[in-house]
């Protein structure tokens, strides 16, 4: 009966039976670690000298030697396998930016729809979050690109959309935007009008807070920053205009060529990932109790107002965390490029790089430091978000 | 005061609520055309459905194609009419799609797995069934070692089958199930690490933790099928199905450790005290009296993981290991059966498959979660 008492907070520095014990375990776990690593490292230098693969990173610095399929820097295959790393780092972000906000507009659409009054539309939102969700992403993107590459027609018979959109099988074509003269005072007027919107809002503000007299500043905001540069286009007779790509022989010729491999992965991942924001959605909104908007409207807010200033703030509150967990897992399966050969960072740099090169430990090192440093910047932003957002005063 | 006041002396008979609320046509006019916006969406709905449905049912089965040899079968120039799914090619590619490679005269190995482990897991799901202990201790125990050797072979005279012939549907639910198995061990010690009192093991856990989440799957089983073998004496070689259920069960140990840590939150604090009061030692405390109850709260979360892995199981392609979606796309390439419905043929039979697994599993959770909320 004496080791069990000492523990009691207030004598914590005494050295008690039950501290050295901690202290000895912690001290054999550490100890375990850092053996278990320096075999493994050693191990490895073994392997590496008896297998004559080279190391360090100097590799970064050799000529690559291959092409790449789509690219948004420049590149060609006398650049560096450091070029290679930094193509195929853009092109994740691309497809993950693509992805999250295609995933977020229709995953939002979805989510407000399973709570529609109308019973049919809810259920079809309903059936859609099932299906999406509990099929793999990759037996969904598998199907997008085997479709696009196998069952859409040749160029000749492409199918054509309204904006000069072409859909073949060699991708989706999008027309290339022609800048005109003026565009630029376009732009002035777009900068300018959203500074106004943003006097006015604040104006309205002080004002409501003042003396109590509303001001639709939203209303008058959007028709500021969609108006006043639309104006502005059109007095200057549309200096922007969208040249559609020409059928030439047997394909097409201009316009912005997005790559099959290209255009599944997006439409993979965002319908995917839609599904689980829907919930995400339809969870938060339901979250917020039927009180609050019972109280808000016998305080005389309209609706729209309710919606607006009481059930909005909470739900966001309720959805952000799980939504930037879904934005995280977007950037990680982008990384599913590689079954269908769009050259993302995995594909081009884990994948190719590693095969010329064999330097397993420092490619897959440095790939798997990518998604982490991303994953651990996006977790550190979101908890400083929580913080500001919770509640005050409880 | 006059003396006509009335006074009611007993409650009057409550009305039948009013025919445009209530009865079918109440329900159209409150489910379905509530108001102008409702009623656009509920018949755009229906029109949606209306391109949708009717074409899925005459491809599936009524235009479909039931019996036949090879693509003539499947063509609309040798039919005579439009061609939905052509069946006889998942009749022909079965058995591939579920074995794999494994060889004709052995697949008794694997469908005595599967019913093994059908006949242990549907009581071990059901909750009032008995013997759950001996249930449990069968599955998680007993049967990994029993398939271990009915699937690989080399005792009691059967065969060696090389894990290199494996395939299909075999090695989604091998994948699935050993992730699982070896991470629900991992994931209860991570989770206990993350929440000790010692810095040492909570940093270290937490290391591991998010380390691991951190990353995407198909880095990890890069790392496993690459860089593992790299670490590890030359003389040592891992079959190339070892390392990738090394890599899986490592990443879904790290998810499996945040699902207990969950339950472990979960659990009231008193019940530590209680325990402590009762003289148990905070290992007999944590074994006896907080685990099993952190467990119980996370079995949905259990199932949720084993869901999300399933679907994962797909990734192991990648690495050159051909599960379910593996076979089928090899299945694809075959030209004595490439007809126009050859793909969606085939996507609707995987599909149909995970779907029925997913959907199933999800149901499951939800079940095991209302069951322990009614229990509250």
């Amino acid at each position: 009966m004496t080791n069990e008492s000492d523990s009691a907070p207030g004598r914590r520095f005494r050295l008690t039976p039950a501290a050295v014990r901690a202290a000895a375990l912690q001290a054999a776990l550490v100890g375990a670690v850092v053996l278990l690593a320096w075999s493994l490292i050693a191990t490895a230098r073994q392997n590496l000298a008896d297998q004559h693969i080279a190391s360090g990173f100097g590799f970064l610095q050799q000529t690559a030697g291959f092409d790449v399929s789509q690219s948004l820097i420049a590149y060609n295959r006398s650049d560096t396998y450091g070029r290679v790393f930094l193509v195929g780092l853009a092109n994740t972000l691309l497809v993950s930016v693509l992805g999250v906000l295609f995933a977020t507009v229709i995953g939002f659409a979805v989510g407000i729809a399973r709570l529609s009054p109308s019973w049919v539309l809810a259920r079809l939102a309903g059936a859609y979050v099932e299906i999406t969700r509990n099929l793999p992403l990759l037996f969904q993107i598998l199907f997008w690109y085997l479709l696009m590459i196998g069952v859409l027609p040749g160029p000749r018979q492409s199918l054509e959309g309204p904006f000069g959109l072409v859909l073949n099988n060699r991708g989706l074509i999008l027309p290339q935007p022609v800048a005109g003269v003026g565009l630029e005072w376009v732009a002035v007027a777009a900068g300018a009008a959203v500074v106004a919107a943003a006097v006015v809002s604040r104006w309205a503000r002080a004002r409501q807070a003042r003396t109590g007299r509303g001001f639709p500043a939203g209303r008058v905001s959007a028709l500021l920053i969609v108006g006043v540069p639309l104006a502005v286009f059109l007095l200057l007779g549309q200096p922007l205009t969208l040249a559609p790509a020409e059928l030439r022989g047997f394909n097409f010729i201009g316009g912005i060529r997005l790559v099959p491999e290209f255009v599944a992965l997006v439409a993979g991942l965002a319908l995917y990932t839609a599904g689980f924001i829907a919930e995400i959605v339809r969870a938060g909104i339901q979250a917020v109790d039927r009180g609050q908007s019972e109280a808000a409207a016998s305080l005389g807010l309209r609706p729209g107002r309710t919606l607006q200033l009481v059930v909005i703030p909470q739900a966001m509150r309720v959805i952000v965390p799980p939504l930037t967990s879904q934005y995280l897992n977007v950037v990680k399966n982008s990384s599913l490029a590689m079954a269908v050969g769009f050259p993302d960072l995995v594909a081009v740099f884990a994948g190719t790089t590693l095969n010329q090169t064999g330097q397993a430990i420092e490619i897959i090192a440095m790939t798997m430091a990518v998604y982490l440093a991303i994953s651990l910047l996006t977790a550190l932003a979101m908890n400083l978000y929580n913080r500001r957002l919770a509640p005050v005063g409880r | 005061m006059s003396r006509d006041v009335f006074v009611r002396r007993e409650l009057q008979p409550a009305l039948p609520p009013p025919v445009s609320v209530s009865g079918p046509f109440g329900w159209l006019r409150t489910r379905l055309f509530a108001g102008p916006l409702s009623t656009v969406l509920t018949l755009a709905s229906l029109a949606a459905l209306w391109l949708i449905v009717p074409p899925l049912v005459r491809f599936l089965l009524i235009d479909a194609v039931w019996s036949g040899e090879g693509r003539e079968a499947c063509l609309g120039e040798t039919v005579g009419r439009p061609v939905g799914a052509c069946w006889p090619f998942i009749t022909a590619k079965l058995g591939q799609l579920i074995y794999g490679f494994y060889p004709a005269g052995e697949r008794w190995r694997v469908d005595l797995v599967f019913a093994t482990a059908l006949a242990l897991l549907v009581p071990l799901l059901i909750p009032p069934a008995p013997f759950k202990r001996l249930n449990a201790a069968l599955f998680f125990v007993v049967f990994p070692v029993a398939a271990y050797v009915l699937l690989v072979g080399g005792w009691f005279g059967l065969a060696v089958v090389e894990t290199r012939a494996w395939g299909g549907l075999l090695v989604t639910l091998v994948v699935a199930v050993t992730g699982i198995v070896a991470s629900l061990p991992l994931g209860i010690l991570l989770a206990l690490g993350r929440r000790s009192d010692l810095p040492a093991v909570r940093w270290l856990s937490v290391a591991f933790i998010e380390f691991w989440r951190g990353v995407p799957l198909i880095t990890v089983l890069f790392f496993a099928t690459y860089m593992l073998p790299l670490f590890l004496p030359g003389s040592w070689s891992i079959d190339n199905l070892l390392r990738a259920l090394i890599g899986v069960a490592v990443f879904a140990a790290a998810y499996m450790a945040e699902v207990v840590r969950g339950g472990l939150q979960g659990v009231p604090r008193a019940q530590y005290e209680g325990a402590t009061a009762l003289g148990l030692r905070p290992w007999q405390t944590m074994a006896l009296v907080v685990l099993p109850q952190a467990l119980r709260l996370v079995i949905p979360g259990i199932v949720n993981t084993f869901i999300g892995l399933f679907k994962d199981t797909t990734l192991v392609m990648i690495v050159a290991i051909f599960d379910l979606l593996g076979q089928l796309r090899a299945a694809f390439a075959d030209p004595s059966w490439a007809s126009p419905s050859t793909l969606y043929t085939g996507f609707a039979f995987a599909g149909l498959i995970y779907f029925a697994f997913c959907f199933g599993m999800s149901r499951y959770a939800q079940f095991i979660e209302r069951r322990l909320k009614a229990g509250r």
